[in-house]
């Protein structure tokens, strides 16, 4: 065959698709719709990879690096910066108080000039929220006129809330972590992370799990309106044209619909972008600009999808005679093979295999490896389902009418049948082998931290220099705190700390009221003057060492310019048990209370303030982080909480949860839509049915098991495949493998909730055709 | 008015119309049990759905129609689905059987609809399909058989239920002549046999001279030829 | 129908006796009304004279039924002929019931009146016709069959004029 014959065949069938009227259009427009929700997922998902590392590039782009053992000398181009980052209703604000040192001082990306001291250039987000009638405390903590918006270039998210604030004296408080001089914005040293191999994995089986519904789904989009086709087909025969040039045809309209839904799928995406740049998932929001699909990728989806329509088409109709008179599905069609069925889910298995118990310690997993043998396993389970449906269905026994009705149906087209359910089975396998992988993981990822949330929920340290009685006093009197506990820690050690050769040994001191130090230890009697060595603790071993009534130890000094302060220990030092704090720890060392503490070595410890908040007070966190920047700009008191996540594992969670909801959306819709089609083609003998006293449930329930019937197949074999595909990825981090049945259970119930929900909302349409209408010929 | 005497079916008055469209303007009607009634009249004049409302599967917009002295304006759409599965029987000219059931299966569909055990309405649907001649075909679909075969075994699937009232909507229509009258007569000699009014609409006068008496509709209004002459 | 050439067709077979030409002709085609022995013999006499059959013998008793006739080649060749023949196709023009249409729309009876019950009478005699039909043989119901077609076709036009009724009353009674 010509290329030119084929061109114009196809050329043909172009045009037949657009000069059907108006049902022909309908078909179209439903292929296009299906198609193009594809193509705009494929293009979002190609568009991700760049968005997060445009993100990356911008964060990396204006760090502020404060780390630097010495900080630059003062110049006309540098700046001292510092770090107010804060947080308002759980959203993280993040600050920046800035002095240029001189003119020729460097900006961060996105500001055009610095603001005075009192003024403050703003996110467009934080703008708004400012401006807002809830923030009144926010505008308490940031006190400063808005002189101006930091552009986009300086922002990781349309959602982010930042700001930079002009401030003075800054220069005194540098110390190489919160506060620092800089000559330059942006990582002085850039490192390339190395990838965590176990978080790579996560996200490439997330991508490859969420595209291959998409595949398989557009794969049925493009044959939509398979049976009306073919009696068009057969009048193509009619006239004269050969077996092969109306399968080129055929394939011709399918591309039509598929071309219309790239065009579509384009449009989707755009309107897509736009709505990403407005939305903000998990505290991650971005810009549209950021999801600008990769040309290459994006061209590769405008050919390949028009490629796969003609494909599938040419595909669907091997088994089809295409007569002059009607269209014959080959008699007796063969029956389905099992061996070659089973041959890809078990070549995926053995991608894997190689891998299995790598782990995270031995380096990257090989991506092709793991793609192939992912997607290898997911497109078993396509050919799988079909061969399973149609020896599963042939062997139903009898039942009622309507089982009798739906089980012959599927008897006699099985294959489309599972083609409905094929990409429900697939995301489903997917999402299982996922969630178990997740689920696995989980214990690497969350940390706990040990703290206990009951007794103190947040915590911040008071300002050197600070009276620590005094601040504990603002914030018991702060509204929604309940009460303050306040311990002030430092070091003793048993040589001077300035010394060459420093203390051989060192222990703990925590100086607090009776009251506050009975948080930590068991005291039996306290009063102020007491002293207590602490026995109990796990790690500091010292401390009963150094717990000899007249020894004399030094104070560890709080800053490089400090004096060597001692404290010897008082005669009526006694024994105490730690007990576990606020913070989940067992302490050691020294409790002293106030008036034990030399008043020399007042400056030698640390406020700590634990705040435990009155939950019926709903803004209590903000009051307490307002009255904690009004002692001290630079404070930002945490919040607590029993466990921490790591942020990566986080958003690839809230990633799959979000495409597995699209996909499978995306998957009832296009069952839908065959759905109706079926019952259109069925009006006439659905009238008769119903005209001989069938009862309308007896054909709802048919329905209903003509789609259940597949999909509790289409299911039991995603949950096989999804489990045994998330086993061996268990198995190749080197974790434990435990199945997580809720979330099994789960996702498979989403599944059935889609096909529930296609069958309830193809109820109506399926009783309307059940009137007697569809009888009148006339 | 009341029906008939004697008469098993009888509709008085009968209004249906859709949209614009008057189909029935005031139709009578009336059968016996045994009675073979033609209802001819040129397409469009509004026959088929005088049988459409006389079998309770469309409800006239005025009018009455008595069913073994039973209103049936007055039954619930569950009641006349009920009426329908049990007391009449239906064959259509087209698209009535179950393409992904076998033919003894579409037979017997009517009796397990009533709730007869699979096993025994296949019995039945054999026995009826016997009478018809087609029950070679028991194991067939209907996309294997030929017209006339499916039209016997779409008469058979009406009889299989014992009905009182046979429904008959141009039953030959898709057929030739020879088919057609052998399935006239398989259909007017069980019905006889056993008793059941058929009440067939046709357009063609041999297939109507297999009635005892024909009605003619036109412009939605019957006339009773019998009691006219 | 030539009662002459369907004898003659049965003397084909073989020498018949009058009295058998009768009876197999009764049996064969004379459905609607058997023949008299007069119109045997009078139509066997002008086959005789026209030399289309010849006598083969005479029974004792005498009579014309008592004869037996034979073919003779001119006779096969005359069957044989009209056999070759096609019938002229009957167009009925001048139809009674066309001529009652037309008076009851010139005298402003109900024309459709008219039709109806003589629709209702085709009727009846097609339902005769098929009853004998199903109770016949196979020639009894080739028979049936042709009369039934022929009303048939008598009331595809009666369904026709029925529908014209509007236009023909414009057409005669106007001018």
């Amino acid at each position: 065959m010509s290329p030119g014959g084929w061109a114009r065949d196809l050329r043909m069938g172009l045009r037949f698709a657009f000069s059907g009227g108006r049902e022909g259009w309908l078909r179209v427009t439903l292929t296009a719709v299906g198609v193009g929700l594809g193509v705009a997922l494929l293009l979002l998902s190609t568009a991700l990879p760049n968005a997060l590392s445009v993100r990356d590039h911008r964060e990396k782009a204006r760090s502020d690096y404060t780390y630097a053992p010495t900080p630059p000398p003062r110049g006309d181009d540098t700046l001292v910066i510092a770090d107010t980052n804060t947080t308002f209703h759980d959203k993280d604000v993040r600050g920046r108080l800035v002095e240029p040192e001189g003119p020729k001082a460097p900006l961060p990306p996105g500001v055009d000039r610095y603001p005075a001291r009192g003024e403050m250039v703003v996110s467009p987000a934080l703008e708004r929220l400012l401006r807002s009638d809830d923030a009144a405390l926010l505008r308490q903590r940031l006190p400063y006129k808005v002189v101006g918006t930091i552009h986009e270039s300086g922002l990781i998210g349309s959602h982010e809330l930042a700001y930079y604030a002009g401030a003075s004296g800054l220069a005194d408080r540098i110390d190489g972590s919160q506060v620092a001089r800089l000559k330059e914005y942006g990582s002085p040293n850039p490192v390339a992370e190395r990838a965590d191999p176990v978080l790579m994995l996560l996200n490439l089986v997330v991508i490859v799990v969420l595209l291959m519904p998409v595949a398989v789904f557009i794969a049925a989009a493009v044959r939509v309106g398979g049976e009306r086709r073919d009696r068009r087909l057969a009048a193509l025969r009619l006239v004269g044209s050969d077996s092969a040039m109306t399968r080129r045809i055929a394939a011709g309209e399918a591309l039509a619909g598929a071309l219309l839904g790239l065009v579509l799928g384009a449009g989707f995406f755009w309107v897509g972008r736009e709505v990403a740049g407005s939305v903000e998932v998990m505290g991650v929001s971005v810009f549209p600009s950021y999801l600008n699909p990769s040309p290459l990728l994006a061209a590769l989806v405008a050919v390949a999808v028009p490629a796969a329509a003609v494909l599938v088409t040419l595909l669907a109709l091997r088994g089809v005679v295409i007569e002059p008179l009607g269209v014959v599905r080959t008699a007796k069609p063969a029956r389905r093979r099992l061996w070659w069925r089973l041959l890809m889910p078990v070549a995926g298995l053995a991608l894997l295999a190689p891998m299995i118990g790598k782990g995270r310690g031995n380096g990257d997993f090989n991506q092709y490896l793991v793609t192939g043998g992912v997607l290898l396993l997911l497109v078993g389970v396509t050919a799988l389902l079909p061969w399973l449906v149609e020896t599963v269905v042939a062997r139903l026994g009898s039942g009622g009418v309507a089982w009798q009705l739906a089980v012959r149906r599927l008897q006699l087209s099985s294959g489309t049948a599972a083609r409905m359910v094929n990409g429900i089975a697939v995301a489903v396998a997917g999402a299982i082998a996922l969630q178990m992988l997740f689920a696995g993981v989980d214990a690497d990822y969350t940390k706990d931290t040990g703290k206990d949330v009951q007794r103190a929920q947040m915590q911040l340290s008071v300002p050197d220099g600070r009276s620590v009685t005094a601040e504990s006093a603002r914030f018991t009197a702060t509204k929604g705190v309940r009460r303050v506990i306040a311990l002030s820690e430092g070091s003793l050690g048993d040589a001077a700390w300035g010394a060459e050769s420093g203390p051989e040994k060192s222990t703990q001191v925590t100086v607090g009221t009776c009251a506050a130090l009975r948080e930590v230890a068991a005291l039996p009697t306290c009063r102020d003057g007491d002293v207590f060595a602490l026995s109990g603790s796990e790690y500091d071993q010292d401390a009963t060492a150094l717990a000899t009534p007249g020894r004399v130890l030094h104070f560890s000094p709080r800053s490089d310019e400090g004096t060597d302060v001692t404290w010897t220990v008082p005669a009526g030092v006694r024994r105490a048990d730690s007990v576990v704090d606020p913070t989940g720890m067992r302490r050691g060392g020294f409790l002293l209370t106030p008036s034990a503490l030399p008043a020399k070595a007042a400056a030698q410890v640390g406020g700590q303030l634990y705040l435990s908040l009155d939950p019926a007070v709903p803004d209590a966190a903000e009051y307490v982080r307002n009255v904690a920047v009004s002692m001290d700009p630079l404070q930002n008191p945490s919040v607590w909480s029993a466990t921490e996540r790591s942020r990566g594992y986080d958003s690839i969670r809230t990633g799959l949860l979000v495409g597995a909801v699209c996909v499978l959306a995306l998957i009832g819709a296009s069952l839908l839509v065959s759905q109706l089609e079926q019952l259109r083609e069925r009006r006439k003998l659905l009238s008769s049915l119903v005209a001989f006293g069938t009862r309308r449930r007896t054909l709802s329930l048919s329905v209903l098991w003509q789609t259940a019937i597949p999909i509790t197949l289409g299911l039991l074999l995603a949950m096989a495949v999804g489990l045994a595909l998330g086993a061996v990825l268990l198995r190749m981090t080197g974790t434990a493998v435990t199945v997580d049945w809720t979330s099994v259970l789960s996702m498979s119930g989403a599944g059935a909730g889609v096909v529930l929900a296609v069958t309830l909302l193809s109820l109506p349409p399926l009783l309307r055709l059940m009137r007697p209408d569809g009888l009148r010929t006339e | 008015m009341i029906a008939p005497a004697g008469s098993l079916l009888a509709a008085h008055d009968l209004r249906k119309a859709y949209g614009p469209t008057v189909a029935l303007d005031g139709a009578e009607f009336s059968i016996h049990p045994g009675e073979v009634v033609a209802i001819m009249g040129p397409s469009g004049s509004g026959k088929s759905t005088l049988l459409h409302c006389l079998a309770g599967i469309v409800p006239p917009d005025s009018g009455s129609i008595t069913y073994d002295g039973r209103e049936m304006a007055t039954m619930t759409d569950a009641q006349r689905s009920a009426l329908r599965r049990s007391e009449f029987g239906f064959v259509f000219q087209f698209g009535q059987l179950v393409p992904e059931l076998t033919c003894v299966e579409n037979v017997a569909l009517p009796l397990r609809l009533n709730g007869t055990s699979r096993k025994e309405a296949e019995r039945a649907a054999l026995g009826w399909m016997q009478r018809l001649e087609v029950d070679d075909l028991r194991g067939k679909r209907p996309g294997e058989v030929s017209g006339g075969q499916g039209q016997r075994v779409a008469v058979a699937r009406a009889l299989v239920t014992g009905p009182r009232v046979l429904f008959a909507d141009e039953p030959t229509g898709a057929l030739d002549s020879l088919n057609g009258e052998r399935v006239m007569e398989l259909l007017t000699d069980a019905a006889r046999s056993t008793n059941a009014a058929v009440v067939l609409v046709t357009h063609e006068a041999r297939v109507a001279a297999y009635s005892d008496r024909e009605i003619v509709v036109r412009d939605g209004r019957s006339r009773d030829m019998e009691r006219a002459v | 129908m030539s009662i002459g050439h369907t004898l003659l067709g049965l003397l084909e077979s073989g020498p018949r006796h009058g009295y058998d030409l009768k009876r197999a002709f009764d049996e064969k085609f004379g459905h609607d009304r058997p023949l008299h022995y007069g119109q045997v013999y009078s139509t066997m006499s002008r086959l005789l004279k026209h030399g289309f059959v010849e006598v083969d013998g005479i029974e004792a008793g005498g009579g014309p039924e008592r004869k037996r006739y034979a073919i003779t080649d001119a006779g096969i060749t005359d069957v044989e002929q009209w056999l070759a023949t096609p019938e002229k196709p009957e167009p009925y023009l001048q139809s009674t019931l066309y001529t009652k249409v037309v008076l009851a729309l010139l005298t402003h009876r109900d024309a459709a009146d008219v039709l109806d019950t003589q629709r209702a009478e085709h009727l009846r005699s097609m339902r005769i016709l098929t009853d004998r039909k199903r109770k016949g043989d196979l020639a009894d119901q080739l028979i049936c069959d042709h009369a039934l077609f022929h009303l048939e076709a008598d009331l595809r036009w009666l369904e026709l004029t029925a529908a014209r009724l509007e236009k023909l009353r414009e057409a005669v009674v106007a001018p």
